[in-house]
């Protein structure tokens, strides 16, 4: 490579990653800030954490949204698993295209026609709203987010295992259990946190099918956000932010070690046969 | 690839195997296919002072004539609506122009990111890749609200700009579409980088030295091997993007102001402020007709990248 090529991308890199971190650093900061205006530092403070303790609604609406996200990611996972698998290993069947379409669809669509749609089906049914509809909403739209990061997985795993599992008289449930699933866990843990955290991030689709009750987080902090910035705000965007933060370094960094692990296994074990 | 085509033998398959297909299969169908069918159903009814706002509401106590007097009452008045009040055609033409103009702003800020995070050293391009995802996991409705606090008249870049003395008056940025540029090319920014990036760092370096070897510019190089070979990630992260912006919500009505038109923005309004469920479905079917071309092209590419695999 040449030099004057290098120094164009380290800028273009440094100059990009400030762009994506500047916005959440400057709101970490002033999460901190003493004053009530976001212009003026009034010096450092951990009040507005103090606040927020004391605000139950706001508390109310966060166990309300983790409750959610850990029921829908986890519903999505099962379901997502079993798409990606469909897709990976079936081969072609009657309605496969439609199916496809089904998982990638929900990828792209804009928020407010999936929640519209959901919101006239569960009227139609004539369902009472709340936490339940929220997770319905949600478990549709992540476990597409989660076949897609499974089935990448899928591709890339050597189906000799499963056939000489097989082979040797295991029967099938057992060797998914045994041979596939701690083979594609790192991918079925990476999409439950994506569903996780896309379930905990959700305005649009959690507006229209929720009821009486079900205020979400992203809802309470939306409807306060219109009514201009709030350190308060700041505060709990940046616990939100610290939990996922930490959340996905703890995952990347667990997904590293395994996946050296396993290719040391894989070594030994093509050493020893 | 070969083993995976491989199909085991008949005896092998156990007799629940169908439930492994039938059970996503009948989720999608009940909570993604078929409430497509209810919001044509409804965009096509009238509005009602009643709950649900809408009728008929097919009630099946009257009998089959009763269905039929129902099914008499469907209108397309909705859509006659949408076509004549040209604040609604309107908003759809500006989703479109807002996303395909954030569509190329993206596509140009990504790419040298993405081409310099394939170009720096082996050991460091997984941490970066990490560094791109990470704001992508955390709240979106944060990331945008922290540029209310930036952008304001009374936000830091306005305080930093008039402190350097760049200007001596707060420009308005918030409640304007410069505010909605920043904040789509900031919330879709990763979306674009990480297809991209997987097209560059796969790509044969061998081949520039090539060019170079045979007297050809860096630049004309870039343009005549570079930027076609990264055409699939071009193309993947362009639909990404490209798709829910025009729909986007969030960001027109946060960082917009009253002039910022977006489709997205008015089906809510429709649903929720004016309570008229009829219009805000005929809205989603329309801008559904709009995005399925988008949306088919997207799945043929997805199915061809991963065949290519």
């Amino acid at each position: 490579m040449r030099k004057g090529q290098s120094w164009f991308n380290t800028t273009s890199v440094a100059l990009g990653f400030a762009f994506l971190y500047a916005p959440i650093i400057i709101l970490v900061m002033y999460s901190f800030n003493d004053s009530k205006l976001v212009t003026v530092w009034g010096g450092f403070s951990t009040r507005w954490y103090f606040e927020l303790l004391q605000d139950q609604a706001m508390l109310d609406a966060a166990w309300i949204t983790l409750r959610l996200a850990f029921v829908s990611a986890t519903v999505a996972t099962l379901l997502g698993t079993l798409a990606a698998i469909t897709l990976v290993r079936f081969g072609r069947f009657l309605g496969r295209s439609v199916f496809s379409g089904m998982i990638y669809a929900p990828l792209v669509m804009p928020d407010v026609i999936t929640g519209l749609s959901l919101l006239l089906l569960f009227v139609a049914l004539g369902v009472d709203r709340g936490f339940w509809t929220v997770t319905l909403a949600h478990v549709t739209l992540t476990m597409c987010f989660v076949a897609i990061v499974v089935q990448s997985r899928l591709v890339a795993f050597d189906r000799n295992l499963e056939e000489a599992a097989l082979d040797l008289g295991c029967p099938p449930f057992k060797t998914f259990l045994v041979i596939t699933l701690p083979l594609i866990l790192p991918g079925v843990i990476a999409g439950w946190m994506l569903a996780f955290t896309l379930s905990l991030d959700d305005l649009v689709i959690a507006s229209f099918t929720t009821g009486p009750g079900a205020t979400t987080l992203p809802m309470k902090i939306f409807s306060q956000v219109k009514f201009g910035v709030t350190p308060e705000i700041n505060a709990i965007s940046t616990i939100l932010i610290a939990i996922v933060a930490t959340g996905v370094l703890i995952a990347s960094l667990v997904g590293k070690r395994r996946e050296v692990e396993r290719q040391k296994a894989e070594r030994l074990a093509l050493r020893g046969g | 690839m070969a083993a995976t085509d491989t199909v085991s033998p008949p005896a092998k398959r156990s007799g629940m195997r169908w439930l492994v297909v039938a059970i996503p299969f009948a989720w999608l169908l009940i909570f993604f296919l078929i409430p497509f069918f209810n919001v044509f159903k409804i965009s096509l009814s009238t509005r009602a002072r009643a709950l649900p706002p809408y009728k008929p509401v097919f009630d099946l106590s009257e009998g089959l004539s009763g269905l039929w007097s129902q099914i008499q009452q469907l209108s397309p008045a909705t859509y006659l609506q949408l076509v004549s009040d040209s604040k609604y055609w309107q908003a759809y033409l500006s989703s479109l122009q807002i996303a395909l103009i954030s569509t190329v702003l993206i596509l140009v800020v990504a790419y040298p990111i993405a081409y310099g995070m394939a170009r720096t050293r082996a050991e460091w391009r997984g941490a970066l890749v990490m560094l791109v995802i990470l704001p992508f996991w955390t709240s979106f409705l944060i990331r945008v609200y922290a540029w209310i606090g930036i952008l304001g008249n009374e936000g830091l870049l306005n305080g930093f700009l008039l402190w350097t003395g760049v200007i001596d008056r707060p420009l308005t940025i918030l409640t304007t579409n410069w505010a909605v540029y920043i904040g789509i090319v900031y919330s879709y920014l990763p979306f674009m980088i990480l297809p991209l990036y997987a097209t560059l760092e796969k790509m044969d370096d061998t081949l520039l030295e090539a060019a170079a070897d045979l007297g050809c510019p860096p630049i004309q190089a870039f343009w005549k091997i570079t930027f076609p070979l990264s055409l699939p990630g071009v193309i993947a992260g362009c639909f990404l993007v490209f798709i829910p912006i025009t729909g986007e919500f969030v960001i027109p009505e946060l960082l917009g102001g009253s002039g910022t038109m977006m489709i997205g923005k008015t089906l809510w309004y429709e649903f929720f402020n004016n309570r008229n469920w009829p219009l805000a479905s005929a809205v989603a079917v329309v801008l559904l007709l709009i995005l399925v071309v988008p949306i088919v092209l997207f799945q043929n590419v997805l199915q061809a990248n991963e065949a290519k695999k």
